[in-house]
């Protein structure tokens, strides 16, 4: 049953749908086109776009392996608290790919954000916005996410344990904290883990802070002091106990550290990067939309296996020339069956859509997600 | 063309299975090399046909505003023409054969693209990629092969129907879009069950066709005249929007002709196929059932580089900029096994498919016994053929063939 609606109501919006029939003759002018394609070619920052996307403004090297990449965001960037990541997809060598890194600076005036990329050894990713990239790339964005922030109002004492690039999010805090006019009634105690001085983000700029008295900076070199020892940390840190404790760093540091703190009955608040760990294998279950799952050997495509258990999947030619079976791969790897070529999913580091995939020509190397529907919705 | 088993001289007949096969990994060699090297710079590439294409299809509207000046009319309609053909050959096509898939754009993806044209992306998928690219030139399968109107081999029965092709392929080349649509329905097939038997997803196919249309004819024959209205150019933009829509259409036809009518292009049995057939084979078939355009860079672009249509056929997934830097080794491959790569200028193919088109019009053998003196004969034993039922015409038709036989062997 349908309400009528007085037609009074209507007249207010008046401006409003004159603007949403504008929208649709300009969507009938550049048809097949979506009418974003076309405001792209004038302005891809624009509010209202399907898809954030940012421009990188600056590019300026912390270290030999480590830059900062100034980001000026499209409109829509809803803003994000110190200490959260972006996940940002850029294209290298021309394929995009999903990396997340954390946001080193708090809010800032110009409204651009940054990230501080350590390149890893053989990383693909990192080691092209360290070496390679250019002011003026392009680059998608999603919103800022992550639960590593600081409580408000702020404790009194804070600890904050980081060691390399575990220091990223922590300076965007810092750099929030102390770029304010009154500086928070807050004692920080900052221990910055690294291997050698050489390789330590943002030295200068921690030693200046501890210089002015606004941190404790307690530096640990692993060339100098050995590596860290968590029971170390009541020596250098007397009032540990009094501290709401915060830690990043490798995944080592945060077990014994949770561990350590746990033992004293302490809260700590963690965050683990992770790292791309997809060892491709051969054959693997290979687990469908629909929750049913597989068991695929390395040699059968993957659109054969599903077929044989009864799965509906999109096919073509099922020779690999005509897209048709392309779906996403939303988790795990695959082996082109034609050159051996792997390719990998993993959440929160590849496209959040999935890597699409040609089933037909593609066998499991391993556990994988794919999403046989996504085609037909 | 006949069937290639048919012919007295087999051009494959001096391969035996080991050089189908070894011929098959030289090729993937070919492909390997260019996934190798695929990269920053491919990318570039489409972005930068992209981007000037929808520049120049922006500013060729924005031309036509004002139309109703002569030489605003003629820079217009040519800048959309190019434009229609860029998005349609060098683009369209290509981006939804999954050449460009490899960069995970979702924007440049064969999944999501959606063409200037009057066929639906997802139709003319099924149709081009999955049945056309699979079973090139295999009479009776490969519905490229005539589109189902015309008689493009000498292995399709003729039929009277058939003298009026060289009239209806000049049609087809003008409503190009629209046979297109109506090819990847199979609407002719649908069309003769009765209504009431139609598959229901013909009907889904049909009426999401015929949305696709209607947005295409609202964009082009009314909304954009309408913007030019205050201009006082609704007609001249009107007129601009049909040209440049005839331009892209004779020439995609044009173009798409020359890949596989032009006389020499080998064609397949149904039956001398094998089940499984090996890539080795597919390759080969491919490698006969093509022929390329040769010309400049401006002309491979324009044609979507279908100009090398061989190595599209042979690598249809590669991205189109490849297929020039390929070609050179692809030949050396057809000269190593001694095979004919078949290409020659645009004019000279366009000439050699409408030859065909108008030579297979006529009955098997009838051009060939045809001379001055027996005309009339001639003229009356085709008017039997086209007027008096199927008995007349076979019998018409086996001694046609058996008089151009012994003409061939006196000669």
């Amino acid at each position: 049953m349908s309400i009528a609606v007085p037609s009074h109501h209507t007249r207010g919006s008046r401006g409003f749908s004159l603007r949403q029939s504008l929208r649709r003759v300009a969507e009938a002018a550049v048809t097949p086109l979506e009418l974003g394609d076309v405001l792209d070619v004038f302005h891809p920052l624009r509010r209202g776009r399907e898809g954030l996307q940012g421009r990188i403004v600056a590019v300026t090297a912390e270290t030999a392996e480590s830059a900062t990449i100034l980001i000026k965001p499209g409109r829509d960037w809803a803003g994000h608290v110190p200490g959260q990541y972006v996940r940002i997809g850029v294209d290298v060598d021309g394929v995009r790919l999903w990396r997340t890194y954390s946001l080193t600076h708090g809010p800032r005036a110009d409204r651009c954000i940054s990230i501080t990329v350590k390149a890893i050894p053989g990383g693909v990713v990192s080691n092209h916005l360290v070496h390679a990239v250019r002011v003026g790339t392009m680059v998608q964005l999603e919103q800022a996410e992550g639960e590593f922030v600081l409580p408000q109002p702020l404790p009194h004492k804070l600890l904050l344990v980081t060691a390399g690039s575990g220091i990223t999010p922590v300076i965007g805090m810092l750099r929030n904290l102390f770029s304010r006019r009154v500086p928070p009634d807050v004692d920080i105690v900052l221990v910055h883990v690294n291997q050698c001085a050489d390789t330590a983000m943002f030295r200068d700029e921690l030693r200046a802070h501890g210089a002015a008295g606004r941190i404790t900076l307690i530096e640990r070199y692993d060339d100098v002091h050995g590596v860290l020892d968590v029971s170390d940390l009541p020596t250098l840190v007397p009032d540990l106990d009094e501290r709401l404790a915060y830690g990043c760093g490798p995944a080592g540091l945060l077990d014994a550290l949770e561990a350590h703190h746990a033992a004293r009955g302490l809260a700590l608040t963690t965050e683990r990067f992770r790292t791309v760990l997809v060892e491709p294998g051969d054959g693997g279950t290979v687990t469908f939309a629909d929750g049913r799952e597989i068991e695929a050997d390395g040699a059968t495509p993957i659109l054969d296996a599903a077929e044989t258990a009864g799965v509906l999947m999109p096919s073509g030619c099922r020779m690999g020339i005509c897209m048709g079976c392309v779906i996403p791969l939303k988790q795990g790897a695959v082996r082109d069956l034609r050159n051996g070529a792997v390719t990998v999913a993993v959440p929160g580091e590849t496209d959040p859509a999935g890597v699409p995939i040609q089933t037909c020509i593609s066998a499991a190397a391993g556990a994988c997600h794919i999403d046989e529907g996504a085609r037909s919705r | 063309m006949t069937a290639i088993t048919k012919k007295p001289e087999n051009p494959i007949a001096h391969l035996t299975p080991e050089d189908v096969e070894q011929l098959g990994i030289e090729l993937d060699a070919i492909r390997q090399d260019v996934l190798d090297d695929r990269g920053e710079r491919d990318a570039a590439y489409i972005r930068r046909v992209v981007h000037v294409q929808r520049r120049l299809e922006l500013a060729s509207r924005a031309v036509l505003l004002g139309s109703a000046l002569p030489p605003l009319w003629v820079l217009g309609t040519v800048g959309l023409s190019v434009a229609k053909i860029l998005e349609n050959m060098e683009i369209g096509h290509n981006v939804m054969h999954g050449q460009w898939d490899w960069m995970r754009d979702p924007k440049i993806h064969s999944t999501t693209w959606e063409w200037d044209n009057a066929s639906t992306a997802e139709g003319w998928k099924h149709a081009h990629n999955e049945i056309h690219h699979t079973y090139t030139n295999i009479v009776g399968k490969d519905n490229d092969l005539g589109y189902g109107i015309m008689r493009v081999d000498e292995d399709q029965r003729w039929h009277p129907m058939h003298l009026g092709q060289p009239l209806w392929n000049f049609v087809n080349a003008c409503f190009f879009e629209y046979g297109i649509a109506a090819y990847d329905l199979e609407l002719g097939r649908n069309l003769r069950v009765p209504k009431e038997k139609r598959s229901a997803e013909f009907k889904a196919n049909l009426s999401k066709t015929l949305r696709k249309i209607r947005k295409q004819a609202t964009k082009d024959y009314v909304v954009n005249p309408a913007l030019a209205v205050p201009f006082g150019a609704f007609l001249p933009t009107l007129a601009a929007n049909v040209t440049a829509n005839l331009v892209r259409n004779v020439w995609s036809h044009s173009v798409i002709m020359c890949g596989h009518f032009p006389e020499g292009v080998e064609t397949f049995e149904k039956r001398a196929i094998p089940d499984n057939e090996t890539r080795g084979e597919w390759y080969l078939r491919q490698m006969l059932g093509s022929a390329n355009i040769s010309g400049s860079k401006a002309m491979h672009v324009m044609t979507g580089n279908l100009s090398h249509q061989i190595e599209h056929h042979l690598f249809p997934d590669l991205p189109s900029n490849r297929y020039a830097e390929i070609a050179p080794r692809v030949k050396a491959l057809f000269e190593k096994y001694d095979l004919n790569y078949h290409s020659a200028p645009l004019p000279q193919q366009v000439y050699s498919a409408w030859h065909k088109v108008v030579r297979l019009s006529l009955p098997n053998g009838w051009l060939a016994t045809t001379t001055a003196k027996n005309l009339p004969t001639q003229a009356k034993l085709l008017w039997a053929m086209t007027t008096k039922g199927p008995k007349v015409r076979r019998a018409a038709q086996a001694r046609l063939q058996q008089q151009a036989r012994k003409q061939a062997q006196a000669a």
